[in-house]
């Protein structure tokens, strides 16, 4: 039961019941689908790049808590930052959440993000979190397919 | 003692859980409660002695050796089909073909059957509750040939409409395939009025047979459809063999779906001769020791009695819808009046894909995600379900662990 109260931290199933920048951004100049065919997960993500910084962002979608809290915190994360900073952020949660249970994550690289770090006990789940990332790191790239996890 | 009545048609579920090795072990410290079935059912110790017996002592190829053990496997491969035909109620054992499981079944009629007697313009009905891969086939047999794919719609309840099968029944209607038992609603659908139906306009009638003989005595001459196909290893046997059946008449029409041993009478670079029915069909090494595992598997369910199981899990699944519905938040997806012991259920505002990985960690396994049957999600407006299937394995004391981890996940999603 430990390891799921991690998991589902308060402020995580916060996220999931309200969502932050939830709905379609008018401005957005980046978007990009993301689809996990395992559950059915699915978000649209939207960006609003100017001059490489991420002036505003959105998603909608419907998932499991884990996905959705995902890209609520990514997006509160996001907010303001370079698209360079974006990427490299993208690559230290992956990090976090596919790194050994029990190693001690490192809270100045991550900051808030250390929420997920209960996702490594659940290997099956680390899908969930990883959506919203790949999903932005593919709007970026201005993909217009949809990403899959799979 | 002469035994009661009651005692008699009482199925012993302990003494069967004794049988299956599986559910001894304990899962994340929890003992382990085993609640999907409808994806695989787990084997009897009978059956897996099959396969480790066939690999110990019998392994040989048939069909071809002239020595001991390819004659010992070869009967012990072709006593599975007399036991498919006999289970089945087949007229000959010309009529059962193995294949790697249903979806294979399935591919091969569309490919054969379906490449010869559909034509552009031509329309194939299935029903709103196919799993994918009675709907995939299809559709790739229409992009093919230009035919097209008429839907039977449900009712919200996971009903078929057979008045609305009725209607899309035309002239350019050249095949129905229609799903047995729906392993995402639990829906028994009305088989064989859908074939009178059919056969009454001259359309023959495939149906999937996957989630039914796991529950029930399946006949199919009462059934009157032309294919039915089904999996070993959702009827407790290996994985990777399946069963088509076919009628003689029309397997006797069909082109051979796949080429290479086994399937020809002789070769030469200007022309091959197929072999006979149902051998035609079975190119290349089957999957032997699967077959005759498969064979142990029949023989274990007979044992038991297709009726008790029946009655049995009839018990199960009224004792569970009873039990689910007490939880609050909970939605039952697949209401049908004819149901097998599948339950779908949705609990507001928490995923599929988090109950299940909290009643995981609780030993209980269920299936939560679409169950390969995407527009059925769709047509009840839900991104996925979480599935608690039952086999005559399972027990109301299981039941009572599933409503209890359902509260603890409410309760830990309340915070």
């Amino acid at each position: 039961m430990d390891e799921l109260r991690e998991l589902y931290q308060q402020v995580i199933l916060d996220h999931n019941k309200n969502p932050k920048n939830f709905g379609k951004l008018e401005t957005a100049n980046r978007t990009a689908e993301g689809y996990n065919p395992l559950c059915g997960d699915r978000i649209d993500l939207y960006m609003q790049v100017e001059d490489g910084i991420i002036k505003d962002i959105s998603f909608e979608g419907a998932g499991c808590a884990i996905s959705k809290a995902s890209s609520s915190v990514m997006t509160t994360v996001l907010k303001g930052k370079s698209t360079a900073e974006a990427e490299q952020l993208f690559k230290k949660f992956q990090k976090l959440i596919t790194s050994e249970p029990g190693a001690e994550p490192d809270l100045k690289e991550i900051g808030k993000l250390v929420i997920f770090c209960g996702v490594r006990e659940f290997p099956l789940r680390v899908k969930c979190a990883g959506l919203a990332w790949h999903t932005m790191v593919a709007a970026l790239k201005n993909e217009s397919a949809t990403v899959s996890t799979e | 003692m002469i035994p009661s009545a009651n005692s008699v048609s009482r199925l012993d579920v302990e003494r069967i859980r004794e049988d299956f090795p599986i559910l001894r072990q304990k899962v994340r410290g929890k003992p382990l409660v085993f609640l999907d079935s409808a994806a695989t059912s787990q084997k009897p110790q009978v059956v897996i002695d099959a396969l480790n017996n066939y690999y110990q002592t019998e392994n040989a190829n048939i069909h071809r050796g002239v020595y001991y053990l390819s004659e010992i496997a070869t009967n012990a491969y072709e006593g599975t089909r007399l036991k498919v035909k006999e289970t089945i109620n087949a007229n000959s054992i010309k009529e059962i073909v193995f294949v790697r499981g249903t979806t294979e079944g399935i591919n091969l009629v569309a490919s054969s059957y379906g490449r010869k007697n559909v034509k552009e313009g031509d329309e194939i009905v299935i029903s709103a509750m196919e799993h994918h891969s009675n709907i995939v086939p299809w559709q790739m047999l229409c992009e093919e040939t230009g035919a097209k794919l008429r839907i039977i719609p449900i009712n919200d309840e996971g009903e078929l409409l057979v008045d609305e099968f009725e209607k899309l029944l035309n002239k350019k209607t050249k095949l129905v395939a229609v799903v047995h038992t729906s392993n995402s609603l639990g829906t028994i659908n009305p088989v064989k009025r859908l074939v009178d139906i059919a056969h009454d306009r001259n359309v023959p009638v495939l149906v999937d047979g996957a989630q039914a003989l796991p529950h029930g005595k399946i006949d199919v001459k009462k059934l009157g459809c032309d294919f039915f196909v089904f999996s070993s290893h959702k009827v407790f046997g290996p994985t990777g063999v399946g069963v088509l059946y076919a009628k003689e008449a029309i397997l006797e029409k069909m082109a051979p779906y796949q080429g290479g041993g086994d399937m020809i009478k002789s070769v030469t670079f200007e022309k091959t001769l197929y072999n006979d029915l149902p051998y035609r069909f079975e190119a290349g090494t089957p999957n032997i020791a699967g077959v005759i595992g498969l064979s142990k598997a029949l023989d274990y369910v007979a044992g038991i009695g297709y009726e008790k199981i029946a009655a049995y899990e009839k018990e199960l699944l009224n004792y569970a819808t009873a039990a689910l519905s007490t939880i609050k938040p909970l939605r039952i997806i697949g209401t049908a009046k004819e149901k097998a012991a599948v339950i779908s259920f949705v609990l507001e505002g928490i995923h599929p894909h988090d109950v299940g990985t909290i009643l995981d960690r609780d030993g209980i396994a269920i299936r939560t995600g679409h169950h390969c049957t995407q527009p059925v999600m769709a047509r009840f407006n839900v991104p996925a379900t979480s599935r608690a299937s039952f086999a005559f394995y399972n027990t109301k004391a299981e039941t009572d662990l599933l409503v209890k981890g359902l509260h603890n996940v409410i309760n830990l999603f309340r915070g």
